[in-house]
């Protein structure tokens, strides 16, 4: 495989009305890498992923998805978001369906495929993230951190290219945070491609490649974790970094 | 952090359920538990309380009827009322041609009911499309819902049901049911669609863009994700429209039609008592009363689902 990268932003910008979110953002992810999206809240990280998604028009700037330039306007959205896996802060699942329906409905209605083959991959996944039992349960039956989990699979039921992490340890109970990120770090050595937003401050620094720390709309400092974490070059990161510390969180 | 909190309420909840849904749980205490004296006590002055509040319940249901006859009994009216309205003959004489009149009322409901939900749902649907495609669908769906809304049923009624007759067109019925019908449906898929559509738009945005990042396209989000839940959301207004409807089928009868208002109006023109009235007004009550029973059966249905979890 080669090593162009598997996401590519290249002066992204966008605003909210009056407000700039991302002025001037430049990213690029390493096939099977991992990269941690840091920096205070608003300070863009959810905003840079829903961008990659598409979820959002971006409004200067391109972003590329294995050399295709999604951002162009005569792309095929829907097929540029089945090639991206994205589990959201607030899990987002599906409640009239159950785990197994809300799992199998990309693959299913997307993907075509049958129902029946569609349903092993569900269970074989769900049995890998500790959750076997759980197939015919509705969401609402579920704690959070086994919503998250179902979120996670669901994301990965269509076998994304990339897969997109929004915050998604934010809404859940401390005990069972690790619970989630113990699956992230499995989908790290299976050769997953990720980025993640997160203030999981230990968490990033153990499990990513590359950091970026956002601030005032642009990627102020990036490196490995080691670089981030350990030697921080810019001032607003050490103040950013020093908070994290003093809040008993890295 | 601050949403840790919230959290632990949902989290609290979360386990009780799955306790009560078959899991061991911490075993042996259910066994050991002996109520205290504290519960004991405290139950016996609920159920005191309780026993106290029905007889208060009771007694005051009963001083209002007495209250209540009393006051119509002795009007100076009153046996002339009860001549005119309820009078055991004139009931025994309506009650089979209002029954049969009531058939039609029940045709009607049935047949226009189904009409005007596959009719409501189009426009509701037809509202949320976008793209520059369906601009005219639209302003369509838009204008036919504010015209449809604002104009009076009984004036929409006589505009189909006596004006298209006299239009005289080859092919068109002039069948007072069949247009009465018409104008009904017309009316109420303009209700039904701002039902739809406000269940539409209650779902949340992240359900939508979660089915959009899951590679879904607009219209598969939509069939799959948005309508399920906007219409189960939607269930009691619905029925609401449906019990509304079902009173109005009785306006088809400006047409001519017997339904089983006309019927009971006949005998009242021939004999000047209203007793039949009274009757046709009953009947419609007891067909209404399931209805509503059944919707606030699913109302509360609902809610439950709700409180047991809901997370969104």
């Amino acid at each position: 495989m080669s090593d162009e990268p598997v996401l590519r932003m290249e002066s992204v910008r966008k605003t909210f009305g009056g407000s700039v979110v991302l002025r001037d953002v430049d990213l690029e992810v390493a096939p099977h890498t991992v990269t941690a999206l840091i920096g205070a809240s608003g300070s863009g990280k959810s905003t840079l992923l829903r961008c990659a998604n598409l979820l959002e028009d971006i409004d200067d700037g391109a972003i590329w998805l294995d050399d295709e330039e999604i951002t162009d306007p005569r792309v095929d959205q829907d097929a540029v978001r089945r090639r991206i896996g994205v589990v959201f802060q607030a899990y987002n699942l599906f409640p009239h369906m159950t785990v197994l329906e809300n799992i199998t409905l990309a693959p299913r209605r997307v993907h075509g495929v049958a129902r029946a083959e569609a349903e092993a991959r569900a269970r074989e996944l769900l049995e890998r993230l500790g959750l076997g039992g759980r197939a015919g349960e509705y969401p609402d039956r579920l704690s959070g951190g086994q919503q998250q989990r179902v979120a996670i699979v669901r994301a990965l039921a269509v076998r994304p290219r990339l897969l997109l992490l929004d915050e998604i340890t934010a809404a859940l109970d401390p005990e069972l945070v690790g619970e989630v990120l113990t699956v992230v770090r499995d989908l790290k050595d299976d050769g997953m491609t990720m980025v993640l937003a997160t203030h999981e401050m230990g968490f990033a620094r153990e499990v990513a490649d590359q950091v970026c720390f956002l601030d005032g709309g642009v990627v102020l400092e990036r490196g490995s974790a080691e670089q981030v974490f350990g030697d921080p070059q810019q001032e607003r990161t050490q103040r950013f970094l020093r908070r994290i510390v003093e809040a008993g969180r890295l | 952090m601050t949403l840790t909190k919230d959290e632990s309420g949902r989290e609290g909840a979360d386990d009780k359920g799955d306790g009560g849904h078959g899991d061991a749980g911490p075993g042996g205490e259910a066994e050991a538990y002996v109520p205290s004296r504290r519960r004991i006590d405290r139950e016996a002055y609920e159920r005191a309380r309780s026993r106290r509040a029905t007889a208060i319940a009771a007694l005051s249901t009963l001083v209002t009827g007495v209250v209540l006859y009393l006051v119509v009994v002795n009007a100076p009216g009153w046996p002339r009322t009860k001549e005119t309205f309820f009078s055991g003959q004139y009931a025994r004489e309506a009650l089979p041609k209002v029954l049969e009149g009531l058939w039609l009322n029940v045709r009607l409901l049935l047949v226009c009911g189904a009409a005007v939900l596959v009719l409501g749902m189009l426009i509701a649907v037809a509202r949320t499309l976008r793209g520059p495609v369906f601009f005219p669908l639209r302003v369509l769906a838009a204008a036919y819902t504010d015209f449809f809304r604002g104009l009076p049923l009984i004036i929409n009624l006589m505009i189909v049901v006596l004006g298209v007759p006299a239009l005289r067109l080859q092919g068109v019925t002039v069948d007072p049911v069949l247009l009465g019908g018409t104008a009904l449906t017309l009316t109420y898929s303009a209700y039904v669609a701002e039902v739809f559509r406000a269940g539409i738009e209650s779902v949340h945005p992240s359900q939508r863009a979660a089915a959009r990042s899951l590679g879904l396209n607009n219209r598969q989000a939509l069939r799959y994700v948005v309508l399920p839940q906007a219409v189960r959301r939607q269930v009691p207004p619905l029925l609401n429209d449906l019990v509304s409807l079902q009173k109005d089928t009785g306006l088809v009868s400006i047409g001519g039609a017997i339904d089983a208002v006309r019927a009971a109006d006949i005998i009242v023109g021939r004999s000047l008592n209203y007793t039949p009235y009274i009757v046709a007004g009953l009947v419609f009550v007891a067909l209404t009363i399931p209805m509503t029973r059944f919707t606030d059966w699913v109302t509360a249905r609902m809610d439950r689902k709700r409180a047991q979890g809901g997370s969104l």
